[in-house]
């Protein structure tokens, strides 16, 4: 609706990090929460974090306006088994990463050039055949992006990958 | 204490700990949670719970007629007394039944726990018969819910769902027992703690958020307090403050729908509900106040009206227990979070401390104002001697009831709304409706609820034909508990409320909306074994009310009503509060399709 005050404000990209148990179901909570009320999940990463399996932290980049953001967090913060929100965007500088798998098939030239431009974005080969790579290549979404297009041009296969995960910098934890 | 000595405890515990079946424990945790009353419906998959029920007499099962009605029954029950409502039910289809009920209770937030039956753990995921994903289904309208996989966790399952349910904003919580896990025998050890790992709502406010707000209502020349739910959610104590902090500030009071009761309607402060339905001075007093005090209430659509022109000029304050109820519709000022008893209690103190009465500006000017909106009687209507018209019935119900201290349901519909502006509470716990889901067939179960907790009350559902045959089985559940509950059936042969819709924003159009092939409403009473009624002559109206109310035992009172009276004031489709539509008030069209699809 025209009027509403959702729809104030430009719209801006958070990265927002949630520690929770890792209890059956609890994925399912965050991501109903986000379908349910109509929030966008950019990218989603969960595992487990602590040597116990008892915790899990769930990154999710997500994208709103201001008003949109304090909700998503707020909403977070009320389903039971969450612990903690933290928004990394909002908290000061953080790292991000997302890793990839990229499999590229050729021989001749376009395996040396697939090879060589694999080591200017430093991705390692982790499985190699005579006419085959998979590459793992972790950096940012851009980054992947670029690779991803560039191997396309050389014999790309298929890409698995993940979304971001992240920390904020410095000393300070969740 | 160190976790070891912790581990320690825990194992003597177990070893101490008494052997009992899944559906033993499940009764020993109710008994000592201190349950007295279930509403539930036996199945297949809660054999084993009812068969511990048939063995004992701490906790009253009260079978109802549908699924949906038991947790009806236990939002009225948990709304007249405070407590958590305890519903009982089977897997599968018992589950299903009862999702209406629990989305009711998630938007009203009211406490309840609900145990469902499911299929042994080694049939999950096997399409068995009766089988539902029940927390599949469950998990978007319930605060929480558990699928139970160890008979040794139901204790504190148990515990901690009724923590989970009455603690922070309260909601429905539902407990997924398998049925093998209710079979299964292990140690009964509940830890004791009622509480949660990690879920702790903050429930006392922030100090400096308390004082800001004080100052702030303290210099406000316009202000006003607009109180809801959450007022009545923080138990009695809540609303004396509220009329307290009033008294001493002088202030106006508005309530939400869910909110009527917390403060006396009979004060010469309160200005009566606002939103949609609202009265004339409540919402010119919210569109042109210069501090709203939001307590417990959530500025949802049916109070704001159209949102950017929602109280344009104030600065406001909103208190609340659900962070997320903050900043969602309305920006707000100065929030702060805490229960509303809480900061009630923190706000008067401050008030105190800081004398801040001795430098408040006079309210006599705004009062004037207020008295000059009051003056429009928004309320009146044009009465008949040929018809009863549906104000006067519910006038006339209000002044013949209102020594007796009646506790009110209510389905959903212009009757509804007629009976949040004619029928005054003074306290809290008396009236029972659905608000945030509008649920039809809520009131019949919810008034069956409420007997059950207080029998020597007078009980009334205010209802409509329409809506009471959404939930007429619980006529069996009155007859067979002997339950006095008075059925007041506003009988306009509409479904009103969609009528004036069509009527103002269709042109005329009444699709679907007239209750054709009604029942002989005092027949189907007495085919129950309750006293039937109807009432059509204005005249016999005062002597009917009072033979109903005199009944000692269920009335069903087939009220006929003018059919076609419309329910004003009204915030008409994509209005602002200061745009309101009163009786005799030439009704245009919605301005658009946008305000055709907000309402
Ligand atoms: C379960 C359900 N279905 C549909 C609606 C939509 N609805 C709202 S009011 C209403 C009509 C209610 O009619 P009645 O009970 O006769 O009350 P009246 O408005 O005539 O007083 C309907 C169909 C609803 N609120 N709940
Ligand atoms: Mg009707």
């Amino acid at each position: 609706m025209d009027g509403s005050m959702k729809e104030i404000g430009p719209i801006a990209r958070h990265t927002i990090s949630v520690i929770v148990d890792n209890e059956a179901g609890v994925l399912a909570r965050v991501i109903g929460l986000f379908s349910g009320r109509g929030y966008n999940i950019e990218s989603l990463t969960v595992a487990a974090v602590d040597t116990t399996g008892e915790r899990s932290r769930i990154t999710v980049v997500t994208s709103g306006t201001r008003m949109v953001i304090e909700q998503i967090k707020a909403q977070l913060d009320r389903l039971v088994p969450v612990h903690k929100v933290g928004d990394l965007t909002m908290e000061g500088a953080f790292v991000a990463r997302d890793m990839a798998l990229v499999k590229v098939s050729g021989t001749g030239e376009k395996r040396v050039e697939a090879l060589r431009l694999a080591d200017t974005f430093r991705a390692r080969a982790v499985d190699a055949s005579v006419n085959s790579f998979v590459f793992e290549l972790t950096g940012s979404a851009d980054k992947i992006d670029a690779f991803v297009e560039l191997m396309s041009e050389l014999g790309l296969v298929e890409v698995a990958r993940t979304g971001a995960v992240a920390l904020s910098r410095g000393p300070g934890g969740l | 204490m160190t976790a070891t000595d912790t581990k320690a405890r825990e194992k003597q515990a177990t070893s101490e700990a008494p052997i009992l079946s899944g559906a033993q424990m499940i009764l020993r945790a109710l008994r000592e949670l201190g349950v007295e009353v279930v509403f539930g419906y036996p199945g297949g998959a809660v054999l084993p719970i009812y068969d511990e029920i048939f063995k004992q007499d701490d906790i009253r099962h009260i079978l109802v007629r549908h699924e949906q009605a038991a947790v009806h029954a236990a939002e009225g029950y948990a709304r007249a007394t405070g407590k958590p409502g305890v519903v009982l039910v089977t897997s599968g289809p018992g589950a299903t039944n009862a999702v209406t009920g629990l989305t009711d209770a998630m938007l009203d937030s009211i406490p309840i726990v609900c145990l469902t039956g499911q299929v042994a753990r080694h049939l999950i995921g096997n399409d068995a018969f009766q089988e539902a994903d029940t927390v599949g289904i469950t998990r978007p309208c319930t605060k929480h819910n558990y699928l139970v996989k160890e008979t040794a966790d139901l204790p504190n399952v148990i515990s901690e769902a009724f923590y989970v349910a009455t603690n922070g904003r309260p909601g429905p919580v539902v407990i997924d027992l398998p049925k093998d896990v209710q079979i299964e025998k292990a140690p009964y050890v509940r830890t004791g703690y009622r509480s949660h790992r990690t879920y702790r709502p903050q429930v006392q406010c922030d100090e400096q958020a308390i004082r800001t707000a004080a100052r702030l209502l303290a210099a406000a020349e316009r202000p006003i307090i607009y109180s809801g739910g959450g007022v009545i959610n923080a138990g009695p104590e809540a609303s004396d403050l509220l009329a307290e902090f009033a008294r001493i500030t002088g202030f106006p009071v508005t309530s939400t729908l869910m909110g009527l009761g917390a403060y006396p309607a009979s004060d010469k402060q309160f200005l009566g509900m606002l939103g949609m339905h609202g009265t004339w001075e409540a919402n010119h007093a919210m569109h042109d106040c210069d501090v709203m005090l939001a307590i417990g209430a959530r500025f949802d659509d049916r109070v704001t009206g159209r949102i950017d022109a929602f109280s344009p000029g104030s600065k406001k304050i909103q208190v609340d227990i659900d962070l997320s109820s903050i900043n969602k519709n309305v920006p707000v000022d100065v929030p702060v979070i805490g229960d509303a008893l809480n900061a009630l209690t923190q706000l008067i103190a401050v008030w105190h401390e800081e004398k801040l009465g001795a430098t408040q500006p006079s309210l006599g000017e705004w009062w004037k104002q207020i008295e000059h909106w009051r003056q429009k009687k928004c309320l009146s209507y044009e009465d008949s001697t040929e018809v009863i018209m549906p104000q006067k019935s519910l006038e006339r119900l209000f002044a013949l009831t209102k020594d007796r201290d009646p506790i009110i349901s209510t389905e959903v519909g212009q009757h509804q709304m007629w009976a949040a502006q004619f029928l005054g509470f003074d306290k809290p716990n008396r009236w029972l409706t659905s608000g945030g889901l509008g649920t039809m067939g809520y009131g019949l179960p919810a008034a069956v609820g409420a007997q059950i907790a207080h029998p020597d009350r007078l009980v009334v559902d205010v209802s409509g034909e329409a809506s009471f045959q959404m939930n007429l089985q619980e006529l069996g559940t009155i007859a067979q508990y002997h339950l006095p509950v008075k059925i007041f059936i506003m009988n306009n042969e509409y479904m009103g409320m969609v009528r004036q819709w069509q009527d103002l924003s269709y042109d005329g159009r009444r699709s679907e909306s007239y209750s054709e092939s009604l029942p002989d409403f005092v027949k189907l009473a007495e085919a129950y074994g309750i006293k039937g009624m109807q009432v059509e002559d204005p005249a016999d109206l005062d002597a009917a009310i009072q033979e109903m109310i005199d009944h000692d035992g269920p009335v069903l009172m087939d009220c006929r009503v003018a059919k076609l009276e419309n329910c004003f004031p009204m915030v008409p489709a994509g209005a602002a509060h200061n745009e309101m539509l009163l009786p005799g008030d030439v009704v245009g069209k919605p301005k658009d399709d946008e305000a055709l699809a907000v309402v």
